[in-house]
């Protein structure tokens, strides 16, 4: 376990060494939120409407932005392959990186996103309930997204290719996330999509890192 | 018996035998095609509700559940490739991901031609039309990642993890999109309840439906041919065969 959180401190201190690129995707989610108000029109009804599907595409669109750096940096300096050759479960170290994306690229999104909610007119409940979908959910994208960054590993034109191939996994949690807070709204009531996130949350957690550490074998073999 | 598996598993045997199986399989093909066609378009009935537009069906129907099975056993032969790391496998997977990618595409564009007339619109966002489409995407995408990867090995590999990935999520994102929105007809044919359609109808299906398979065996055999001696050039064996050498000389 001892692992688990050095590779998260590790992470976390690269990270801190270049803050613009953590800072570029948390921008970038700010500036799609707020160029659809602009191509859409200002009706507040309307704004309210897409608010909550608007900030999630955002949010899953911000947080791919950062996976294809997930494992770049130690495939160029060597250190992945440090870390394959390790006595040390390799699952855990992934999952140590997979929570060092999710802090630097999700966590924001959670904490930005009711900001940006209100620009889209969102009632308080419906900003609170946006912010623990996105809590639930943006993990889940992590988890499923790091497959794609392994996968995708020093292959030419990777950037793009990881969309390809992520893009069309993350609709389950783009549905639920999204349909949480227009659940609420309709007054339907989230708790079923909430609890599907979670039902979602677990089996991503147990089984990314896993596909991940195969992942990576093949792309370091 | 489990032996025999195994030795058709060696790429040269295979070649062999692909090359034997797959003229038949085409003829099949087009004997099936012909006969649900006919079926199809000459014998079945008109449908008392939706005229003569619903014939897409015999088509529409049988394209949908082929790009399925071909995703399921793309999944199939990545599980062997993975496991037991057979070089055959990961050709079968990468033969057979056009031809589901097309079915799929089929799938789509029939079911926009038989939506226009029926629901008036080309598209709408049912579940099954949505996790058709996310299907096709998924097919692209293995198709993408395999060919952006130089190293046939690693390809093979790459691409046998993200299909079972894939795999596993179909589902997942059907049901997600079942929730979501749903307007399609219930399943055309279903194995608990007796079938609400009339009888020529579903042999002008089921005939297309194996038509389809036949075709689908058939290029794959053809496409694996082809791959195995591409990959193959190096050795021996393929310097031996007489189509190579005739080509050299």
């Amino acid at each position: 376990m001892n692992i688990f959180f050095t590779l998260v401190q590790r992470d976390l201190r690269l990270a801190m060494r270049r803050k613009a690129e953590v800072l570029n995707s948390v921008f970038f989610f700010v500036v799609v939120a707020t160029l659809f108000p602009l191509a859409i029109g200002p009706e507040p009804a309307m704004l309210r409407q897409i608010g909550p599907g608007v900030l999630w595409v955002g949010a899953l669109l911000a947080t791919m932005l950062g996976l294809s750096r997930m494992f770049e940096g130690d495939y160029r300096d060597g250190s992945l392959e440090h870390m394959l050759l390790s006595p040390h479960s390799l699952g855990l170290m992934v999952l140590g990186k997979i929570t060092a994306h999710w802090l630097l690229c999700g966590v924001p999104l959670v904490i930005l996103a009711p900001a940006l909610g209100l620009q889209f007119d969102l009632s308080e409940e419906a900003l609170w309930m946006l912010s623990l979908s996105l809590l639930l959910g943006t993990p889940v994208l992590s988890c499923v997204g790091a497959i794609g960054a392994a996968l995708t590993l020093g292959v030419r034109g990777g950037g793009i290719l990881i969309s390809l191939l992520v893009l069309p996994l993350f609709v389950p949690v783009l549905v639920f996330g999204a349909g949480a807070v227009q659940a609420l709204e309709s007054g339907v009531g989230a708790q079923a999509h909430v609890s599907i996130l979670l039902a979602m949350l677990l089996p991503a957690l147990f089984f990314s890192p896993w596909a991940c550490s195969a992942g990576l074998r093949i792309a370091l073999e | 018996m489990a032996i025999r598996w195994f030795y058709y598993a060696a790429p040269p045997t295979f070649y062999a035998l692909a090359a034997r199986l797959w003229p038949w399989l085409a003829m099949l093909a087009a004997a099936l095609g012909v006969a649900g066609l006919w079926i199809g378009f000459a014998l079945a009935p008109t449908d008392a509700q939706q005229g003569e537009g619903y014939r897409i069906i015999f088509v529409h129907v049988p394209a949908s559940w082929m790009s399925m099975v071909i995703y399921l056993a793309m999944a199939f032969w990545s599980v062997l490739g993975l496991t037991f790391n057979t070089r055959l496998s990961g050709m079968m997977t990468r033969a057979l991901a056009p031809t589901g990618a097309m079915f799929a595409f089929l799938s789509l564009w029939t079911g926009a031609l038989w939506g226009k007339p029926m629901w008036g619109t080309w598209w709408v966002w049912d579940a099954r039309l949505t996790s058709e489409l996310i299907l096709f995407f998924l097919y692209l995408g293995y198709m993408a990642l395999t060919s952006a990867i130089d190293d046939v090995r690693r390809a093979d590999r790459a691409g046998a993890l993200i299909a079972i990935v894939g795999a596993i999520n179909v589902p997942i994102i059907y049901f997600s999109v079942k929730w979501w929105n749903t307007l399609h007809q219930g399943a055309s044919v279903s194995l608990t309840r007796s079938p609400s359609m009339a009888q020529l109808m579903l042999w002008g299906m089921l005939l297309m439906a194996l038509s389809f398979w036949a075709y689908t065996l058939a290029i794959v055999c053809y496409r694996v041919r082809s791959l195995i001696i591409e990959r193959e050039r190096h050795t021996e064996w393929v310097q031996a065969l007489p189509e190579v050498s005739g080509v050299k000389a």
